[in-house]
């Protein structure tokens, strides 16, 4: 098979006087599994479009494997696209929904046969082949339509949320089994999804995007623990990561954070961060897995916070505290003990947390 | 203030999610939650209580009162839906003081009611915007306020979240809790999604083809469903199944399937009175799985690890077990690649057996 990498260099795609997309680059490798993810209206749809071909950019270059392929086709690209709607012919039985892209390419009708059958033992569809879409379940039409999309090996695979319509726990399966066939089928998947969840648990690569504007490009696990902005730690981790402003204070040698409720001493990082931040306004963010509760402080850092809310979610619990104006989330066991009202603390260590410049979000520490 | 109660409330004709034999009752300030995949029947008994729809059978009561006769307004609840039902034309403010203007109240105390409401909610600098201004969050708050600021005996709220964004959902989730406590009014929330009512509620009423199959608090929703039903209902990601029967063997008797046995003999007496034959599921949930790279005893489920799905401060392990993909949620990361074998254990606490006949709990 052909190396099937994808990139895109300078993409530029405008609306009108909204730029969707703004110089864009973004190197696919070979066999990998890539997300674009961002809010609606971020670009990412608009990307994988110009990708398959179905939107021509305004500026910039696309190329597969080796060639540039601005010029060519959605048919001469060779990807196969798949939508959130699953686009089935309704008059055809699975069976013939998915030779019918073998057929278009006049594939030799034992070939067809043992194609579809293959593809359909893959996906698990082999029991319903002589059904028509009508008695499918969503779940069941979804992955016909992904079948109809690998029968014929294409070199890219383009998905457009493929999962949005499908209920939570089919979601959750769903997930697992494109994941494993993607690797299975060893073959190049850009993904564009607005949940988070699925980026994190599905991707070798995410690609975060907003406004138009990629914000980081990297693995889910170094975007989980060094966002490089408030955009992308915001956007990633549920229940959202917490956000504290904060002032920085510097007196005899020592920095700390002054956010009106408690002073946090972050002297350790003085160096790096007066360096790096542009005036004294900063944000403290960490997440709410990351804040150990308990009645005494329990690590190097701490601050106070009296219990707003509890919320017990079956194998953990959230406990929501308020901090001055701003609520604050831990995350524990579902067997700790805590009423609204309790006062304790909320510890962390110096791994766990970062500082961001409140005027350009940039992530500091 | 009040409670509500519903005596055998059944409801066939005229709707497309019927009810039956529902008897319900909700005490004074509880935060009671009808928990359900949608078209089970959840909307028609809200909409029975607000007195938008008429029971064929059975009687309604707020307080002490049966309501069956009264008409909406009469029943003094307010009902706040999915869809926010705001006045285009009119600011928030305007929005917020409909409902007293028409039951005439003063306007000085329209005011202070408007101001105490936005307060309450958080909308206070957005009084003079119109809904067409408001983002998502921002028009809920509004429908909600819209909803307290008359202070009726009971709320009724019908998937009122489900439209918000993943984010806001969660944030409004606590706020919405945290206002129930502070008026100290009944609430009756419905929903599809099980982390709204485990998070939220006193109670959880789960309701599956118009019965109520289990009411109970969110930890023994969660820790002992009474069926499988509730067991597979509630939970992310869903409870593991595995299908066993029984058997005895050296005076033992053992929970045996294709894929692991267990001795459980101290159980089975227990079991043995409660089942309808000798064919069981066995269900774990896949926070209570333990991963071993090395078996670590005879009583364990063997399986290859076929995706790892890193969340963030969890993974989610798909492990293969025979046919089946059974999950596991380990915390933080884990460093076994995909095709490695391993094995599983739990404790025995935490195991949840059913009839697989009747889908009932047994143990």
């Amino acid at each position: 098979m052909p190396v099937a990498r994808v990139e895109v260099k300078g993409l530029v795609k405008r609306f009108g006087k909204i730029t969707a997309v703004d110089k864009l680059n973004l190197e696919v490798e070979d066999k990998r599994f890539v997300c674009l993810l961002g809010p609606s209206g971020c670009g990412k749809t608009t990307t994988l479009r110009m990708i398959a071909g179905l939107e021509v950019p305004d500026e910039g270059e696309i190329y597969i494997g080796d060639e540039m392929v601005n010029d060519l086709t959605p048919a001469e690209r060779d990807v196969a696209m798949v939508f959130q709607f699953y686009a089935l012919y309704p008059t055809l039985t699975v069976y013939d929904n998915l030779a019918f892209p073998l057929k278009a390419q006049k594939t030799s009708k034992s070939e067809v046969d043992r194609s579809v059958r293959e593809v359909a033992d893959i996906l698990g569809v082999t029991k319903i082949l002589q059904f028509k879409p009508d008695q499918l379940t969503p779940g069941e039409s979804q992955r016909v339509a992904i079948g109809r999309a690998i029968i014929r090996r294409p070199h890219v695979y383009l998905l457009d949320e493929p999962l949005t319509n499908l209920d939570a726990k089919l979601r959750a399966r769903m997930r697992a089994e494109l994941k494993r066939l993607q690797k299975e089928l060893g073959q190049t998947a850009i993904y564009v999804t607005h949940d988070q969840l699925e980026a994190m648990t599905m991707a070798d690569k995410i690609a975060v995007m907003n406004q138009g504007l990629l914000q980081e490009y990297d693995t889910p696990e170094n975007i989980y623990r060094h966002p490089n902005n408030l955009f992308v730690a915001g956007f990633i981790g549920s229940p959202a990561m917490n956000f504290l402003e904060g002032t920085l204070k510097e007196a005899d040698g020592r920095l700390s954070l002054d956010s009106g409720e408690f002073q946090l001493d972050i002297t350790e990082f003085r160096d790096l961060i007066l360096k790096e931040a542009k005036s004294g306004e900063v944000i403290l963010g960490i997440r709410p897995e990351h804040l150990s509760v308990s009645s005494k402080p329990s690590r190097k850092y701490a601050f106070q916070g009296e219990v707003y809310v509890v919320e017990p979610l079956g194998d953990q619990a959230i406990l929501d505290f308020k901090i001055g104006n701003t609520v604050v989330r831990a995350i524990v066991p579902p067997s700790f003990k805590a009423e609204v009202g309790n006062r304790l603390w909320l510890s962390f260590s110096k791994d766990d947390f970062h500082i961001v410049d409140k005027a350009t979000e940039k992530v500091i520490v | 203030m009040a409670g509500v109660r519903l005596n055998k409330v059944t409801k066939k004709t005229g709707t497309l999610c019927p009810v039956f034999d529902i008897d319900l009752e909700v005490a004074d300030r509880e935060f009671i939650t009808l928990l359900a995949p949608s078209g089970s029947g959840k909307s028609t008994i809200m909409r029975m209580i607000a007195g938008l729809e008429v029971p064929d059978e059975g009687e309604i009561y707020i307080g002490d009162e049966m309501v069956n006769e009264l008409t909406p307004a009469e029943r003094d609840v307010a009902m706040v839906f999915q869809t926010y039902a705001l006045y285009p034309h009119l600011t928030v403010h305007g929005n917020l003081a409909s409902p007293l203007e028409a039951q005439k109240t003063s306007k000085d105390e329209i005011g202070s009611r408007v101001k105490d409401v936005a307060d309450i909610l958080g909308i206070a600098s957005l009084l003079e915007k119109y809904p067409t201004q408001l983002s998502g969050g921002e028009m809920q708050r509004v429908a909600i306020g819209r909803a307290i600021i008359r202070r009726p005996r009971v709320y009724l709220l019908d998937e009122p979240l489900t439209n918000l964004d993943a984010k806001l959902r969660v944030h409004m989730r606590a706020e919405l809790k945290r206002l129930q406590k502070e008026l100290g009014q009944t609430m009756i929330y419905a929903t599809h999604d099980e982390l709204e009512a485990l998070s939220m509620s006193d109670r959880i009423v789960v309701i599956s083809n118009g019965r109520i199959v289990q009411s109970d608090t969110p930890k023994e929703i969660f820790e002992n469903p009474k069926s499988l039903f509730v067991a597979t209902f509630v939970g992310t990601p869903p409870m593991n199944l595995f299908e066993c029967a029984l058997s005895e063997r050296k005076g033992q008797t053992l929970l045996e399937s294709s894929v692991f046995k267990l001795n459980i003999t101290g159980l089975a007496e227990l079991i043995r009175s409660k089942a309808s034959g000798n064919d069981f599921i066995l269900g774990v949930r896949p926070s209570d799985l333990k991963i071993h790279a090395q078996k670590p005893s005879e009583e364990c489920i063997e399986g290859d690890i076929y995706v790892l799905e890193p969340m963030g401060a969890v993974v989610v392990v798909d492990v293969k077990v025979g046919n089946e993909l059974v999950k596991v949620k380990v915390p933080g990361s884990i460093s076994l690649e995909p095709g490695t074998k391993v094995w599983l254990t739990f404790e025995k606490e935490k195991m949840h057996i059913f009839d697989k006949k009747t889908k009932e709990a047994v143990t």
